[in-house]
C-alpha cells in the first residue's frame, strides 16, 4: 500500500532542479549555524540548551497557571485574550474580530499556526483580504503554496521562478535579480500596510508574566504588521508560553542562531498591548488569541509532552537527510522535517499518514541540533510503536510480522546470527574484487532498484573482534 | 466563557492538576553579566553590530558626522532629549516628532533619515533597544529608508543578560520594546542577502 506521502517522495527524487536547490539553501543554513554555536564562539552553548529544555518543561508541567496569569496581565493593560479549542475556533474568532472594527485588509506576518487553522482561506471566504508580509510567504501566498520550511518558505524557489510569478501575478517587468524582486514586493506591501485596518502575527514567545508576545524576524514586516494598522491580533499556540522576560536571555541566544544563524535577527519586539498614553504610534485594540487545537492531546502525554518545547527554529530540517532529499512540500500536514514527522501524526491522529514516524534514517542529527533538546529520534520510535500497536490482527502484514519474529530469534543466538551472514554472503551474486552489488536478489532487489549495495566485508565485525582483542 | 473552562481543564486534566495549585518557581536563568569597561563595551558594540557605527570623540565631532550623513535630506526625528542637547534637530530639514498619529506617520513615509536615540545598546550581541514612549517612537526607526541613531557611550550594556537585570519586565515601561541588530534584511531568494525589505537598508549608530 503506497500512501500519497509515499508516491509524492518519488516526485521529489526525480526533481533534480529541486533537488539541487534543497541542498544550497539546507547546507547554507546549517554552516551559518555551526558557525555561531561552535565552542570558541558560544562556549555556554550547550548550558543554553538545558536551560530553554528545563524552562520549557517546567512552564507546560504548569501551563494552566501560566495561561491564566499571561490572560490577568494582557486584560489589565486593556487587551483581549481569546481561548480556541480548535481550528475553526480561532478562525471564526479573527474574523468575528474582523467584523467588530469593520476590517477589509488585514496585512499578515509569517505564522505557522495561522497555516495550521488555514485562516487565510477562512478570511478570503468572509470578504476580508489577508496579506502576508514576509518576504518568502508573499511568493508563497502569489504562488497559492504552503510554506517549504519553517524558517524560508520559498526556499525550494529559484530567482527565476519568483521572476516568472512577479510577471504573472503582478504584471511587472521580468527581472531576475533578487534586490530587484525584494523592492518590487517593498513597493507593493508598504501600500498594503498603510491601508490595512488589520495585522495578524503569530508569536515565538508568550511571555506570561509580562503579558507580552515576542516576535523575531529580520525583514521588519513584523513590525509594520503590529504597529501600523488600528487592531493587532497575535495568534499562539498555548505552548508559546515562557515564564518571565528574564527567560529570553536564554532563548533568544538561541533562536536566531539556530534559525537562521544569526546571534541576535534583525528585529525582536516585544509586544505588551495597546498603545498606551504618550505613545503617538501602535494599534489602539490588541487581541491575543490561545490556540489549543490538539496541543493538550499532546501534553496528556508523558512520554511525547516535549514535542510542545519546539521553538520552530528550522534546524532539524536542515541537517535531516529525508528532508534534504524529499523536500518540505512532501510532509503532509503543516510542519515539515523531523518535526513535523513527529507532530503531525500527534495533531492528525496516529491513523493518519502513519508512514511518517518511519520515514527516517533514525541517524539522531535532528536531536543533536536541537536548541531545546528535544529527543526527536526517540519521538520518532515512540510513535512507531503505538503506530503498530494500534495496527488490528487484520491489517498487520503477515510476512513482515514472520520475518521479525524470525529476525528476533536470530539476534538472540549469537552462533546462528554469525552463521546467517556466512549465509547471506555465499547467496548473494558472487563479485569481482569490490564492486557494489547492482542486481540484488528478491528480498534485496527493491534496493538495488533504485541504488547500489555495498558488497559484504571480507571478515565480519565479529570475526575481526576477535583477533584484534587483546589476550587476556 | 466555555472555552476558556474546557481549554484550563483539558491542560489541568492532562497534567493531573487542581485549579489553583500552586507553581513551584520556575528553574533560576543563567544570568551572567561580564565586567567590561566602557571602553571593552563600545569596542565590542561596533564589531558585533550588523550595521554601521561610528565613535564620536566629542559632541561637536557627532554633529558632524550626522550633518553629513543627513545631507539636507528631509528628515523626522524622535524627541529623545539627547538629540536636541547635541543640537541635532535645529539641522534644517529636521522635523521633530509631531504628537500626531497620522501626521507622524505621513512624516515618515515622507523621510529620507529617520533620526532617533535609544533607550540602551547592547555590547555582545550587537543591537539597539529602543522602548516606545514619550522620546521614543514605533516607526521612525522603521520606515523611513535611512536610520540614524545617537547615544551616549553610557548606555551600552554589555549583554542581553544585563539588559533583563536592569529592564525585568520591559512592559512595565512601555507597550513596545525593539531590540535593532542591524538593517531590515531578507534572504528568502535563494539566500541572497538583500537589504531594505520593509524597513530601513541602512542603519548607523554614532556614540558619543
Amino acid at each position: 500500500m503506497s500512501t500519497i506521502f509515499e508516491q509524492e517522495i518519488h516526485v521529489a527524487l526525480s526533481d533534480l532542479k529541486l533537488q539541487k536547490t534543497i541542498t544550497a539553501a539546507t547546507d547554507r543554513f546549517s554552516e551559518k549555524r555551526r558557525d555561531v554555536v561552535a565552542p570558541d564562539v558560544l562556549p555556554e552553548y550547550q548550558e543554553l540548551r538545558g536551560h530553554a529544555n528545563r524552562l520549557k518543561q517546567h512552564t507546560l508541567d504548569h501551563l494552566d497557571y501560566y495561561l491564566e496569569t499571561v490572560e490577568e496581565r494582557i486584560q489589565s493593560r486593556g487587551g483581549h485574550v481569546v481561548w480556541c479549542a480548535d481550528a475553526e475556533a480561532a478562525v471564526n474568532a479573527v474574523v468575528a474580530i474582523s467584523h467588530e472594527h469593520g476590517a477589509k485588509l488585514a496585512v499578515k506576518s509569517k505564522s505557522m499556526v495561522s497555516e495550521e487553522i488555514h485562516l487565510n482561506e477562512a478570511l478570503e471566504a468572509n470578504g476580508i483580504e489577508p496579506v502576508e508580509t514576509d518576504l518568502g510567504e508573499y511568493i508563497q501566498q502569489l504562488a497559492r503554496e504552503r510554506p517549504y520550511h519553517i524558517v524560508a518558505p520559498a526556499l525550494h524557489k529559484t530567482r527565476g521562478d519568483v521572476a516568472d510569478l512577479f510577471v504573472e501575478k503582478l504584471g511587472v517587468e521580468r527581472n531576475e535579480e533578487p534586490e530587484e524582486l525584494t523592492q518590487i514586493a517593498r513597493c507593493v506591501l508598504r501600500e498594503k500596510f498603510l491601508h490595512a485596518d488589520m495585522g495578524i502575527s503569530g508569536a515565538n514567545f508568550v511571555v506570561a508574566e509580562s503579558g507580552a508576545v515576542v516576535l523575531v524576524e529580520n525583514e521588519g514586516n513584523i513590525r509594520m504588521t503590529t504597529s501600523a494598522p488600528r487592531v493587532h491580533v497575535a495568534v499562539a499556540g498555548i505552548e508559546k508560553l515562557i515564564p518571565r522576560a528574564a527567560d529570553l536571555a536564554v532563548f533568544l541566544k538561541l533562536l536566531g542562531r539556530s534559525g537562521s544563524g544569526q546571534p541576535i535577527t534583525s528585529y525582536t519586539s516585544f509586544l505588551s498591548g495597546p498603545r498606551r498614553e504618550g505613545e503617538i504610534n501602535g494599534p489602539e485594540e490588541f487581541y491575543l488569541l490561545l490556540v489549543d487545537n490538539g496541543r493538550t492531546r499532546i501534553l496528556a502525554d508523558d512520554e511525547k509532552r516535549q514535542t510542545l518545547y519546539c521553538i520552530r527554529c528550522g534546524a532539524c530540517a536542515n541537517v535531516c537527510p529525508v528532508y534534504r532529499r524529499i523536500g518540505g512540500h512532501t510532509y503532509p500536514g503543516t510542519y515539515s522535517g523531523p518535526i513535523g514527522a513527529i507532530l503531525t501524526p500527534q495533531f492528525a491522529g496516529l491513523g493518519h499518514e502513519p508512514a511518517l514516524p518511519f520515514a527516517s534514517s533514525l541517524c539522531g542529527a535532528c536531536g543533536e541540533v536541537c536548541p531545546v533538546k528535544i529527543d526527536i529520534p526517540r519521538m520518532l520510535l515512540a510513535l512507531r510503536r503505538d503506530i503498530k500497536k494500534g495496527e488490528t490482527r487484520e491489517n498487520r502484514w503477515l510476512p513482515e510480522k514472520l520475518a521479525f519474529q524470525g529476525w528476533r530469534w536470530v539476534i538472540r543466538h549469537p552462533w546462528v546470527f554469525e552463521r546467517a551472514g556466512f549465509f547471506a554472503k555465499a547467496f548473494l551474486p558472487s563479485q569481482d574484487g569490490d564492486s557494489w552489488i547492482r542486481t540484488g536478489p528478491v528480498p534485496l532487489a527493491p534496493w538495488t532498484d533504485t541504488r547500489d549495495f555495498p558488497p559484504p566485508a571480507d571478515r565480519s565485525f565479529r570475526q575481526l573482534w576477535r583477533s584484534r582483542r587483546p589476550k587476556q | 466563557m466555555p472555552e476558556r473552562e474546557n481549554i484550563l481543564s483539558n491542560v489541568r486534566s492532562a497534567l493531573g492538576r487542581r485549579g489553583g495549585q500552586p507553581v513551584p518557581e520556575p528553574p533560576p536563568v543563567r544570568i551572567v553579566v561580564p565586567e567590561w569597561s566602557r571602553e571593552e563595551r563600545v569596542r565590542r558594540f561596533s564589531q558585533n553590530f550588523n550595521g554601521d557605527t561610528f565613535v564620536a570623540p566629542s559632541q561637536d565631532e557627532a554633529r558632524r558626522f550626522v550633518a553629513g550623513k543627513l545631507d539636507g535630506r528631509d528628515t523626522v526625528s524622535s524627541k529623545e532629549s539627547f538629540l536636541g542637547e547635541l543640537g541635532l534637530t535645529d539641522f534644517p530639514n529636521v522635523r521633530l516628532a509631531p504628537d500626531d498619529a497620522g501626521e507622524l506617520r505621513e512624516l515618515c513615509i515622507e523621510a529620507g533619515v529617520g533620526l532617533t536615540g535609544a533607550t540602551y545598546a547592547i555590547a555582545d550581541p550587537g543591537a539597539l533597544v529602543v522602548l516606545a514612549g514619550r522620546e521614543e517612537e514605533r516607526l521612525i526607526s522603521l520606515v523611513p529608508p535611512r536610520h540614524i541613531a545617537v547615544i551616549p557611550a553610557d548606555r551600552i550594556l554589555t549583554s542581553l543578560d544585563e539588559l533583563f537585570t536592569i529592564l525585568p519586565d520591559p512592559a512595565r515601561e512601555s507597550s513596545s520594546m525593539v531590540l535593532i541588530g542591524g538593517p531590515s534584511r531578507t534572504g528568502d531568494i535563494e539566500m541572497t542577502l538583500t537589504l531594505g525589505v520593509h524597513g530601513p537598508r541602512e542603519v548607523c549608530v554614532v556614540i558619543v
